[in-house]
């Protein structure tokens, strides 16, 4: 039986106050800042476009900005995508350091896989790009 | 001025179709000459029967549990060991040509460097990645930003559409059928055979030793991307062997119902992949039931992979006459090997997974020594029958170059003969599993010891941890009857699980992570 429906999640803590980290990842203009392989990304009201390093345009929908919640969620809507969900959640730990999770759904399973990684890869570059370290 | 090194792989082949290990399908007469040459191993096992993992073993000398590759999809670490790098550290120019697969292959960002490598020529940026100075790398088709790629849509845009179409729209490994069959992964392709992958990864070898100084020690890692799926040699080429010609192959039973038997004799993930309901890994196409597998689908896989390995074999014998014209076949050690085997039939199954029998794990390996290092003439050829792994490579490599092997290398170098090997102890050889994959999980710990093929599962979604194989190679040379559950090996079974765990290598400190499907 074949997962046509694929789900992934990784996660990052930080020693910085939550809000450091939303400051970036709540950017929707700021993605190639931290997403290795995003080359730029233009923002048209609740539009993204990004270009990836391989020349691949990929159009995105904004669903959810929650600068309460700390709340990030976007639908990738190029034609590749049956079904597609990503979700970041920066959790205040009440203790100096911040969780940053990385949720992705997608159908194609495997695109579940590849942006899960590439994401798992954005959240490492967030200590050099941010100047904190990982929690230990 | 020392010996120099090539390595000369291919994908996903199996031992018996090399004529000097007694196949009878392909000509080989290159492999075969080497081998008349040097060194045949009888029992060469791969550490992994996938390719990441695998071709990490062979770079790095470490055990996949070590190097941290545990499945396809799964990076390298950029500071990973190489013996490419100990080799260019000691002077010797190095390169990979073909196929190299460190790094996955779904990657729509280009963040891995092995893929964004084709943007930027075929030196690494910092002069060397991986050890290697020169990487030009190919796959199994005009797929991705790889240089053959590039190179097939900049000179023929013509044959981009030729090539089997390997990943269907769901990006799964396409089941579509094709061929005279309709079997999976097989596609007539009108390919020119000159711009076909395996005479552009031996052109483009050809091309690299040419740009050396005669004195230059080098070592080539030669990567043929065939005959891994999918099954679509140039057209041109098929007259060779006609399929309906081609014997069954030994370990398929035509029979139905004796295939069943035997796949229900092993642990139940055997079956559940067999009708279908079970997909463990990405390497096989999740929407093919291997229950439909027909003989002759079987057939036709099988006599165009046979063209395939014969390409290869041709391909070599170019290289290795450009080696001969450049005066260096006296100071050339050859290795020719694979990364891991191909069921072909086996049970009625195609491609690779958690199943660790012969057909994916009993690999060609050759060696012919530099004959410049044969001490008073030309040595007799060998046959080493004891168990030796793809982890021996690196320290053979290392040992060739003169250069003490790195204690991080868990290998030992090959030996030349079986005398050689039982007095330094190649008696055992592992093999391991790991697998994820959206919830179903699978873990293996094989060993090949003596006359015994032992299989021990970890705890997973379809096991409880109970469960293993057990095979005598010599009264059961295709493991049909699985000898774990029989009371009279309990004494036998218990002392091999016992050195197979006592054995285990050591585990990286820091797991890694899946990061793409492939």
């Amino acid at each position: 039986m074949t997962a046509k429906r694929g789900s992934m999640r990784h996660s990052i803590r930080l020693d910085c106050p939550a809000d450091v980290v939303w400051d970036v990842v709540g950017a929707p203009a700021r993605l190639h800042e931290w997403w290795l392989g995003v080359e730029s990304c233009e923002v048209d009201g609740d539009n993204r476009t990004i270009l990836t390093r391989s020349g691949l345009p990929m159009p995105e929908k904004l669903l959810t900005i929650d600068h309460n919640q700390r709340r990030f969620q976007y639908r990738i809507t190029a034609p590749l995508f049956v079904e597609h969900l990503s979700t970041i959640d920066v959790h205040d730990l009440a203790d100096g350091t911040c969780l940053t999770v990385y949720s992705v759904d997608a159908e194609p399973a495997v695109l579940a896989l590849v942006i899960g990684g590439a994401a798992r890869a954005a959240l490492g570059q967030l200590p050099e790009l941010l100047g904190v370290a990982v929690h230990r | 001025m020392g010996r120099k090194i090539l390595l000369v792989t291919t994908d996903q082949q199996r031992y018996d179709t090399l004529a000097c290990n007694g196949g009878t399908l392909s000509r080989t007469p290159v492999v075969d000459g080497l081998a008349a040459e040097g060194v045949r191993f009888d029992r060469a096992h791969p550490q992994s029967v996938v390719c990441m993992p695998s071709r990490s073993t062979i770079l790095t000398g470490q055990h996949p549990s070590t190097h941290g590759v545990f499945m396809n999809g799964v990076p390298l670490p950029e500071d990973a060991p190489s013996v490419a790098e100990v080799l260019r550290g000691s002077g010797y120019r190095t390169a990979l040509v073909g196929k190299a697969h460190f790094e996955p292959y779904f990657d729509p960002f280009l963040r891995f460097e092995e893929n964004a490598l084709s943007t930027n020529g075929t030196t690494p940026h910092g002069g060397s990645r991986r050890g290697f100075e020169h990487l030009e790398t190919a796959s199994h088709g005009a797929m991705g930003p790889l240089h053959y790629s590039q190179w097939l849509i900049k000179n023929h845009p013509e044959a981009l559409g030729m090539y089997c179409r390997a990943i269907d729209d769901s990006l799964q490994v396409s089941a579509q059928p094709g061929g005279d069959t309709g079997a999976p992964q097989v596609k007539v392709n009108p390919i020119d055979r000159g711009i076909y992958h395996t005479d552009w990864v031996a052109d483009r070898t050809i091309a690299w030793l040419d740009s050396l100084d005669a004195d230059d020690d080098w070592f080539c890692w030669m990567s043929f991307p065939d005959p891994h799926h999918p099954w679509d040699p140039p057209e041109s080429e098929m007259g060779r062997i006609d399929w309906r010609e081609v014997p069954l192959p030994a370990g398929y039973p035509e029979d139905q119902a004796t295939r069943e038997d035997i796949i229900d004799g092993k642990p139940r993930h055997w079956r559940a992949w067999y009708d279908g309901t079970l997909v463990s890994n990405y390497e096989a196409p999740a929407d093919w039931v291997p229950a439909t597998l027909t003989a002759d689908q079987v057939r036709e896989v099988n006599a165009r992979n046979a063209v395939e390995v014969e390409l290869i074999d041709e391909a070599l014998g170019r290289v290795l006459a450009r080696v001969a014209e450049r005066g260096w076949d006296d100071d050339v050690d050859v290795v020719f090997t694979t990364d891991h085997g191909e069921l072909q039939g086996d049970f009625g199954l195609l491609f690779k997974g958690p199943y660790h029998v012969d057909g994916l794990m009993r690999l060609p390996l050759v060696w012919r020594p530099a004959p410049s290092a044969r001490a008073g003439g030309p040595a007799a050829p060998s046959v080493v029958t004891r168990p030796v792994g793809l982890v021996d490579l690196a320290p053979t490599f290392c040992a060739i170059a003169g250069i003490d092997p790195p204690e991080w290398m868990q290998g030992r170098p090959l030996p030349v003969d079986d005398a050689d090997a039982e007095s330094r102890g190649f008696d055992k050889v592992l093999t391991e599993w790991d697998s994820e994959l959206f919830g179903t999980d699978v873990h293996l710990r094989t060993m090949m010891r003596d006359r015994w093929v032992v299989t021990a599962y970890r705890p997973g979604t379809s096991h409880d941890g109970t469960e293993g194989e057990l095979y005598d190679l010599v009264d059961d040379p295709l493991q049909q009857a699985n000898r774990w559950d029989d009371p009279g090996m309990r004494p036998l079974r218990d002392d091999l699980v016992a050195d197979l765990w006592d054995s285990q290598p050591p585990v990286r400190a820091q797991r890694l992570v899946l990061e793409a499907p492939v």
